[in-house]
């Protein structure tokens, strides 16, 4: 008997948070949201839509969020598999599972979704430049051939999950995540996902000029 | 000569500043801070009993007046108290976030803990649901919500 669980990090996303949880319950009973010191209604929305809510006190970012949410999954003895999954309904349901699959048969240790292998996702061509190049730095960096960076949806097996020790709070923890993989060498590849732009995605998402919010985390240690 | 004196200097600031901006805030750090501190009050005191000091040593060093001295003593200073907030800030972070992560961990609900157990898997007789939940006010509740939105997890 073994669970796959997806992770949430969940900050203020009260209005969508219940029917991504309602979409995935049915593909993946074990959702848990680690809600980020929200200052609406979104983990009583969790809560009643069915997922387990692991509360912050206070806000501490998206990337504090995904430890503590790996750190609660690994407490499960029976957790083979952890999914993260961004709160927002950005992602298909459907993308999520022919991931998790992809470990199941063993194929890989960890899959990491990316908008670039097809032409599913709609995206300016601002905010694609600057992925892609974000993408370029960390293969540079890390030697690993990326098309995407910064994918909220990726699939990791225990083993991974495990070796997972995220510092840096805030959005920079996508590279530091990288990095961490380039270190553990896990058999790892990209599947093609959908990245869904939503008009009300849209309003709440990163602005560009967090990505220079982004750089100075990851240069100023 | 006044280009080796020059060189030595800024060897020396960009050794300190490594230092002090490396090292953290452990008591020998604070210490040499606090010297330096006591150094610039020293220095300044005695520049306003002897004018001229100051001047006479920018001079020896080579960088022209007594007040331009000041201004780098100053920028260097400045600069080491911001990378050491910058440390503190950071260490304080961490702290924090250590200690939230504890408190979501310990008030979160296990729910495979109540699941019946499944035989061979390692998990022991199963708890009493949400008696891992401090707070009796909302334990009760967030247990049964559990049970009635996991319809499958006793399989
Ligand atoms: N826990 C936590 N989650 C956050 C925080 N900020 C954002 N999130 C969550 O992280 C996920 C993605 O956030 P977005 O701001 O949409 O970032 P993104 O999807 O990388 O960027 P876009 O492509 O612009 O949508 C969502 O599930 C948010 O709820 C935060 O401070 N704490
Ligand atoms: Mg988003």
């Amino acid at each position: 008997m073994s669970r796959t669980w997806i992770v949430i990090p969940l900050f203020n996303e009260a209005p969508v948070i219940g029917s991504v949880i309602k979409d995935l319950l049915p593909e993946f009973p074990h959702v848990v949201c680690v809600d980020d010191g929200s200052t609406d209604t979104s983990a009583q929305a969790a809560r009643a839509a069915g997922a387990v809510v692991v509360q912050h006190p206070v806000n501490l970012g998206q990337g504090a969020a995904l430890q503590t949410g790996f750190e609660y999954v690994l407490q499960d003895p029976e957790m083979s598999c952890v999914v993260t999954f961004d709160a927002d309904g950005q992602h298909r349901v459907s993308d999520a599972a022919a991931m998790v699959a992809r470990i199941q048969s063993g194929e890989a240790d960890v899959v990491l979704g990316s908008r670039f292998l097809d032409s599913r996702t709609r995206i300016g061509p601002v905010k694609r430049m600057v992925l892609r190049t974000a993408a370029v730095q960390s293969r540079w960096s890390t030697g690993m051939p990326l098309t995407d960076a910064h994918n909220g949806l990726r699939a990791f097996n225990r083993h991974v999950v495990s070796n997972i020790h995220l510092t840096q709070n805030r959005m920079a923890h996508a590279s530091e995540l990288i990095q961490i993989l380039a270190a553990l060498k896990p058999r790892w590849t990209e599947h093609p996902v959908e990245i869904i732009y939503t008009q009300y995605s849209k309003s709440k998402g990163q602005s560009l000029l967090n990505s220079v919010n982004i750089l100075a985390d990851l240069l100023f240690r | 000569m006044i280009i080796i004196v020059q060189v030595v200097l800024v060897l020396v600031v960009i050794f300190f500043s490594l230092m002090l901006v490396r090292g953290g805030s452990n008591a020998k750090h604070m210490a040499v801070r606090r010297i330096m501190v006591m150094l610039f009050a020293i220095s300044a005191v005695l520049s306003i009993f002897f004018p001229t000091l100051l001047s006479q040593l920018a001079r020896l060093v080579g960088v022209g007046r007594g007040t331009d001295l000041m201004l780098y003593a100053f920028i260097v200073s400045f600069l080491v108290y911001m990378s050491t907030t910058h440390q503190r800030f950071r260490q304080t972070e961490t702290t924090l976030t250590k200690l939230s992560r504890r408190i979501a961990l310990d008030e979160a609900e296990r729910p495979w803990e109540s699941m019946p157990a499944v035989p061979g898997s390692g998990v022991s007789a199963p708890a009493v649901p949400g008696s891992a939940v401090p707070g009796a006010g909302v334990s009760g509740q967030t247990s049964k919500e559990t049970v009635a939105s996991h319809p499958g997890q006793g399989l």
